[in-house]
């Protein structure tokens, strides 16, 4: 084993598509998860626009009303497991050995396997487009039975889910593994930086969950295939215990995509502001409660379902706790840029992005949580608006931050600055006109999951569609900028941030980080 | 670059260990959630499992002092040529009592045909304390060319039906749902 190691890791980098195939290497794993996260967003954005494309008006124009849900389901599936997921795991892969002054992860080869188990996840999830009966439209939370009546595509989609989930296990595994037994010399556990600290946190939550899905989804195998009736009523089963145990999985999970975007908030942040992160040790305290909150709250998603008092109301109470940790997290940023030195380059402004508008989908977060507001927004396009402004401005905006916050590390060169502006100014108006009248359609009635609505929704409706076609496009300038940098640039310092403050070891190594980094331990002080 | 060192492995195989203990716990906990939802339930009376299936019973209590009449129409279908008439024009029933009864249906038209009953009760108002258990309408029939067939109608009427009401008429009319169900 130990020659294994050896021998994968040679000074150079193998060439072609070895070097990709037999990647063992953090950095070329970490690329290849943020390119794999890229193409899959640009697939998901394109359905969203389909869906949106037919919202524009009333009536149906462009797709029959089964494509439209093939859509929407096909679309969560892909952002969630495809793209936000992935690029998490890709900037841990990349920064957390750099962050810790490790060599590498701690399981390199089990890290190849948990990224190339991905394509042929999602290759197999859209290649359900092409099969008798479409792809899944029932949702991508396959509440039984509607789930149960999709066409060939439904054992298709839940070895899909398998495979991520097992990709997600492994992944957290690594990523725990290199964080408890991989930190440099010296550096405690309470000094590691927060971006390690929110990965540590939901890796755990990934372990804790993820299995719980896999045993879901087989659930809902057995049930179609195996005669057995977990969720069938007419043999002694009950459909609602599905959203109970998926939603112990599906809370945690939004927590799993916003977790490690709250660490590059609060990486990116004390840079711009030269200052360091106000209340560090609160921040990491915040991240475990809203962690271990997360366990508690799955009731919540089903309020309208039928629920006994007592628990309707314990599910509220203890969803609304959740904004405690959450508004420390948001005050101790703003603390943090109070009175600091501030400056707008690109990650900076998608980080105050972040901060905004991560915000109103927190508010709105707490506006569904009370059981007798939720009677009325449920299954709306309220909650629609609620959750893609968590998901986009959140995790997304982070994601980006991220990227053009490190990417200069990464590649040696300096982006184009007024490209990052544009796509950030662009995305950050376009992002509003898309999801902020979805308020008002959820508010006034307009149903989620639907290829056609009320006349009286028409306006709000074609506001939203020329956000989101607004907001697609822009993401092209991202995909712009990345190209360029990776192609050249004017070259990076190994501070690249120079006259900001950069703290943290990937900030002590040249920019390209070298093949191998840290290949002695650093010393800390 | 070095191999990692020894201490280092062992700690690694230590926690990769408990990690994927934790796993299993996890995978184990999801399928545990099965009984101990039941479990839970039938404890605290949550979900109400107990009267529902008091309920049921309900529907046991044969009422034998009274009876009513139930009148079996079936429409010229929509769909074009069907032969489609009830095997027998009406029944006295009783309340709370499974009653079988067939209707007949045959495909004269020149081409198979897809086609869904659907079913309508007059009164309407005693929809709600007729219980069928069985019946053609509840999916699609396939009928070839010249195909004809005997299909299975079962009920139950509530015993709380009200007593003004001695008499129903269950009607049912054939749609053609050829083109939509092909298309599924």
């Amino acid at each position: 084993m130990a020659h294994a190691i050896d021998i994968a890791h040679d000074d150079q980098p193998a060439t072609g598509i070895k070097r990709w195939l037999f990647a063992t290497n953090h950095k070329d794993i970490g690329t290849m998860y943020l390119v794999f996260s890229l193409i899959m967003f640009f697939v998901g954005g394109t359905m969203a626009m389909i869906i949106r494309a037919e919202l524009f008006e009333p009536g149906l124009q462009f797709v029959d009303p089964g494509f439209f849900n093939e859509m929407t389901t096909m679309h969560a599936l892909v952002m969630i497991f495809g793209a936000v997921m992935p690029a998490f795991v890709g900037l841990a892969n990349w920064m957390i050995p750099l962050q810790l002054g490790a060599p590498d992860m701690a399981l390199p080869r089990m890290n190849n396997f948990s990224f190339w188990i991905l394509p042929f996840a999602f290759t197999l999830l859209l290649s359900t487009l092409f099969v008798p009966g479409g792809a899944p439209a029932g949702g991508w939370t396959m509440y039984p039975p509607l789930s149960l009546q999709f066409g060939d595509s439904f054992p298709m989609m839940i070895f899909a889910i398998h495979l991520m989930g097992i990709s997600s296990i492994m992944g957290a595994i690594n990523v725990i593994v290199t964080i408890l037994n991989m930190r440099a010399p010296g550096m405690p556990l309470l000094k590691m930086p927060l971006f390690c600290w929110s990965w540590l946190i939901t890796a755990y939550l990934l372990i804790a969950v993820m299995p719980v899905l896999a045993g879901v989804v087989t659930m809902l195998l057995t049930d179609h295939f195996f005669k057995t009736s977990f969720f069938n009523a007419a043999g002694g089963g009950d459909p609602l215990m599905f959203e109970h145990i998926f939603w112990f999985f599906g809370h945690p999970e939004v927590y799993i995509m916003i977790l490690p975007a709250f660490g590059v908030i609060s990486e990116i942040i004390p840079t711009f502001s030269r200052k360091p992160l106000f209340g560090a040790t609160s921040m990491i305290y915040a991240i475990a409660s809203i962690a271990f909150l997360s366990f508690i709250v799955w009731g919540h998603h089903m309020f309208a379902d039928g629920m006994p008092l007592a628990a309707q109301m314990f599910f509220m109470m203890s969803t609304m706790l959740i904004a405690v940790p959450t508004g420390v997290k948001v005050f101790n940023w703003t603390a943090t840029m109070w009175r600091g030195s501030l400056s707008f380059e690109p990650p900076m402004l998608f980080a105050i992005g972040f901060l905004f508008m991560f915000t109103i989908g927190g508010f709105s977060g707490v506006m569904l949580a009370l059981v007798p507001a939720d009677y009325q927004y449920n299954q709306s396009y309220f909650v629609v608006a609620h959750f893609h402004y968590v998901l986009v401005p959140g995790a997304v905006f982070a994601i980006m931050g991220a990227v053009y916050y490190w990417l200069p590390k990464w590649t040696g060169n300096m982006y184009s600055m007024t490209l990052a502006k544009t796509h950030f100014w662009l995305s950050t108006i376009f992002v509003n006109v898309l999801f902020f009248p979805q308020h008002f359609l959820g508010l006034a009635g307009m149903p989620r999951r639907i290829p056609d609505y009320a006349v009286q929704f028409t306006d709000w409706n074609m506001v939203s569609s020329i956000g989101a076609f607004g907001f697609g496009l822009s993401q092209i300038l991202f995909a712009i900028a990345i190209i360029q940098c990776v192609r050249g640039g004017q070259k990076a310092t190994a501070k690249v941030w120079g006259g900001a403050t950069p703290t943290g070891l990937e900030w002590t190594i040249p920019s390209p980080a070298p093949y191998h980094s840290f290949t002695t331990a650093p010393e800390i002080h | 670059m070095e191999a990692p060192q020894q201490p280092v492995r062992r700690a690694n195989r230590r926690l990769i260990t408990g990690l994927l203990v934790m796993v299993l716990g996890s995978f184990a906990f999801g399928w545990a959630l099965v009984p101990l939802y039941s479990a839970f339930c039938r404890l605290t009376g949550v979900g109400n499992a107990e009267a529902k299936a008091g309920r049921e019973v309900v529907h046991d209590t044969i009422d034998p002092n009274r009876f009513i009449t139930i009148e079996f129409v079936a429409n010229p279908a929509s769909v074009g040529s069907f032969d489609f008439r009830p095997k027998v024009a009406e029944m006295r029933i009783h309340p709370g009592k499974l009653y079988d009864t067939q209707f007949y249906a045959k495909n004269l038209t020149a081409g198979p045909e897809i086609a869904q009953a659907v079913p309508s009760l007059a009164p309407s108002s005693a929809w709600k304390y007729f219980h069928k258990t069985e019946c053609f309408c509840f999916s699609t029939q396939k009928f070839a060319v010249g195909e004809g067939r005997w299909m299975p109608v079962r009920f139950i009427v509530d015993p709380s039906l009200p007593v003004n009401i001695d008499r129903l008429t269950l009607s049912y009319t054939f749609f053609d749902t050829t083109q939509s169900a092909g298309r599924g």
